[in-house]
């Protein structure tokens, strides 16, 4: 362990830095991203996931933000375990019947203010699955939405230019 | 074991393909189920039918390697005699074909309904729609009786970032006594999506079935609907098939190694894992063109060609992966902290997976050699030198190494795939004809089973069978007599899917 740890302090970080000068749209992404946190929310903006019938494809997404090289902590942006520490629900799938009243009530359970973000094509319309016996629709067939990220999934840089703007919306 | 045909004897089906399917009389079928039950063949897969009229498929292995077939009863009374009470794996199936068509398994021991929870507008979707009970029934969970039990309910939103189910523990103190799952919280009804729906719209739903999967998953619906239609897919798809699903093994092994030791607070695994991960997917972006390399798998080929100048960002890839991987092996292998919480934890044993036919690495872990990229086989693989690791403790542990192993593995096949990468067409035109097929493909979690009967360039019945089947029961076996905080460990050495199941 000694050594993968001593390694660290030779390679430097894998997390991308704060995109060059030349990459006006990542870079202006990554500076709205911490500015509007921090003045907004005070680095306090945390996040609850909720799978409402996802394929686990937006999840495995979701994940990648959290890697070395998007750390989505730096910009004060974290996932939290309960419904009740979180300022937004961010929500996958189509929301299927069974999972409807789930979803109803974690949205209930989140103190105000609240946002909630649907991401992925299926959270914006039911996607594919629209239409099925089983399946209710978007998630605003649930609770109301406050952004739609759309993709899918959508790749990690869309889940952060997303939050960004809901950020940016709240202003 | 026998040979299939002495078991499964009875009508052979037109057009079934590559493998027999057979109607039989119900006689046969409790044949072929105390066959499965005594171990002399391995169910896998039994789900419903409607067409003309009701029916019940079992498909089933026998000894050899090409030696499987599909045993059809007709049931016009809505009945069936149950293959689960004499083989427990197949309950959860009647269950699930109870609860979408209705058809009642005679002689079961759990008459419980299975991914139907109560929230629908109908019951028995995909058979007679019947209005749904004006009262919804309280579930009855199994009982636990005993001094100072307590329960613990889980589910079906989870702590972290996962797929909802519901777990239900019943705990001494620490230790748990029984843990119970009720699924189906994510069911989409793709099975009735997939009815009617035209050859590409059901491939992409095969593709979001389980979207960690999601080549496997398309390359198993691939070879059900080619089968199906007499084609094949030309060698070099066939090999960039191969190419995407070794990537979507690496990258799933990688991140599961991490999360694994991250679930037991090792929370440097998980950050060098994840950056390994996160190479693969942006390798798979530069080659196909999508991270996951969703619907890069169609029937009849590969959707795109791999841009011959992406080859190298594979090739650094692998290197890159070579240097780091070991000393990260060896960072899991050395740290006694974190062997702690994975050595002796959550074991399966050898009986179980065998009883199940489990696959993947839960199989592997417990002594069960097992691969659909050898048995039954398929192209390019029976081309390709690779072998299938297997261990025999069954403990976290045990799961993890079959993942390190198979990493190794998948490396030296993609170093073949590239070396031996043939010109030519990527795509075979489908021929529009009738007809059935069954197909497999190795995800990284197990053997994918699709069977298809397609009417033209449509689908008329699809059946998506995933791994996880045959291991969701196993990890209720796993965590009995661990301690609570251990699930977490467990659970994501299984990393059984949830929608994959749920369908």
């Amino acid at each position: 362990m000694r050594r993968t740890l001593f390694e660290s302090f030779t390679h430097g970080p894998l997390t991308e830095a704060p995109p060059s000068r030349d990459d006006a749209a990542l870079a202006e992404l990554m500076a709205s991203l911490e500015r509007s946190a921090r003045r907004r929310l005070g680095r306090s903006l945390s996040i609850r996931e909720v799978d409402a019938g996802s394929c686990n494809g937006c999840e495995l997404e979701i994940h990648a933000i959290n890697n070395v090289f998007y750390d989505l902590e730096r910009f004060g942006l974290r996932f939290v375990a309960s419904p009740r520490h979180a300022d937004v629900l961010l929500v996958t799938g189509p929301v299927t019947k069974n999972m409807r009243e789930a979803l109803e009530r974690t949205y209930r359970a989140t103190p105000d203010p609240k946002w909630v973000v649907a991401l992925g094509d299926c959270a914006a319309d039911g996607g594919i699955f629209a239409g099925s016996y089983a399946v209710a629709g978007g998630v605003s067939a649930a609770v109301p939405v406050d952004l739609h990220i759309r993709g899918c999934p959508p790749p990690p840089t869309e889940i952060l230019k997303g939050l960004i703007a809901l950020l940016e919306a709240q202003k | 074991m026998a040979a299939l045909t002495d078991i499964i004897q009875g009508k052979p089906v037109d057009d079934h393909r590559p493998w027999p399917r057979v109607i039989v009389t119900a006689d046969t079928w409790r044949g072929v189920a105390s066959a499965i039950a005594a171990g002399r063949a391995t169910l896998l897969g039994l789900w419903g039918d409607k067409s003309a009229s009701f029916a019940v498929h079992m498909a089933v292995s026998g000894e050899t390697a090409n030696d499987i077939a599909v045993a059809s009863l007709e049931c016009p009374d809505g009945t069936f005699p149950s293959v689960g009470a004499p083989h427990p794996p197949a309950i959860r199936f009647e269950r699930a074909i109870q609860s979408l068509y209705g058809l009642l398994p005679v002689g079961a021991p759990d008459a419980r309904p299975w991914l139907d929870l109560g929230f629908w507008d109908m019951q028995y979707p995909l058979g007679i729609r019947q209005p749904p009970p004006d009262v919804r029934a309280a579930y009855a969970f199994l009982p636990t009786e005993g001094e100072s039990l307590h329960q613990i309910p889980v589910g079906p939103v989870h702590a972290g970032i996962i797929e909802p189910g519901h777990f239900r523990f019943t705990a001494s103190g620490e230790t748990v006594v029984r843990l119970e799952q009720r699924l189906g919280y994510v069911h989409k009804g793709i099975e009735s999506l997939m009815a009617g729906a035209n050859i590409e719209r059901a491939a992409k739903l095969a593709a979001r079935t389980s979207g960690d999967s999601t080549v496997a998953y398309g390359i198993a619906f691939a070879h059900a609907v080619e089968a199906a239609s007499g084609v094949e897919a030309p060698p070099r798809a066939r090999y960039l098939r191969a190419l995407m699903a070794e990537l979507e093994r690496l990258a799933n092994h990688f991140g599961d190694i991490g999360a694994i030791c991250n679930d037991a607070s090792f929370s440097l695994m998980h950050a060098h894992c994840g950056a390994l991960r996160e190479l693969v997917l942006r390798a798979a972006q530069s080659c196909f063109g999508h991270r996951l390399m969703m619907d890069q798998v169609v029937p009849g080929g590969v959707a795109g060609n791999l841009r011959t100048d992406s080859l190298t960002s594979i090739t650094d890839l692998l290197a890159h992966i070579r240097r780091r991987f070991p000393s990260l092996i060896e960072l899991y292998d050395d740290t006694a902290s974190l062997q702690d919480r994975t050595v002796g934890t959550g074991i399966v044993h050898d009986s179980l997976v065998q009883q199940f036919g489990a696959g993947g690495y839960v199989g592997r872990a417990s002594g069960r050699v097992c691969d659909a990229r050898k048995t039954p086989g398929y192209p390019p693989y029976d081309r390709l030198e690779f072998s299938v690791p297997m261990l025999t403790e069954g403990d976290v542990n045990a799961r993890v190494w079959i993942r390190i192993r198979e990493v190794e593995q998948s490396l030296a096949l993609i170093d073949q795939l590239i070396e031996r990468l043939p010109a030519g067409p990527i795509a075979t035109k489908l021929n529009g004809a009738r007809g059935e097929g069954l197909g497999f493909a190795e995800s990284f979690r197990g053997d994918v089973l699709v069977w298809v009967r397609i009417d033209g360039d449509r689908v008329s019945r699809c059946h998506l069978r995933d791994p996880s089947w045959f291991q969701w029961p196993l990890l209720e076996a796993a965590i009995e007599g661990n301690i609570v905080a251990d699930f977490p460990l467990c659970n994501k050495s299984f990393n059984c899917s949830y929608s994959g199941h749920d369908l």
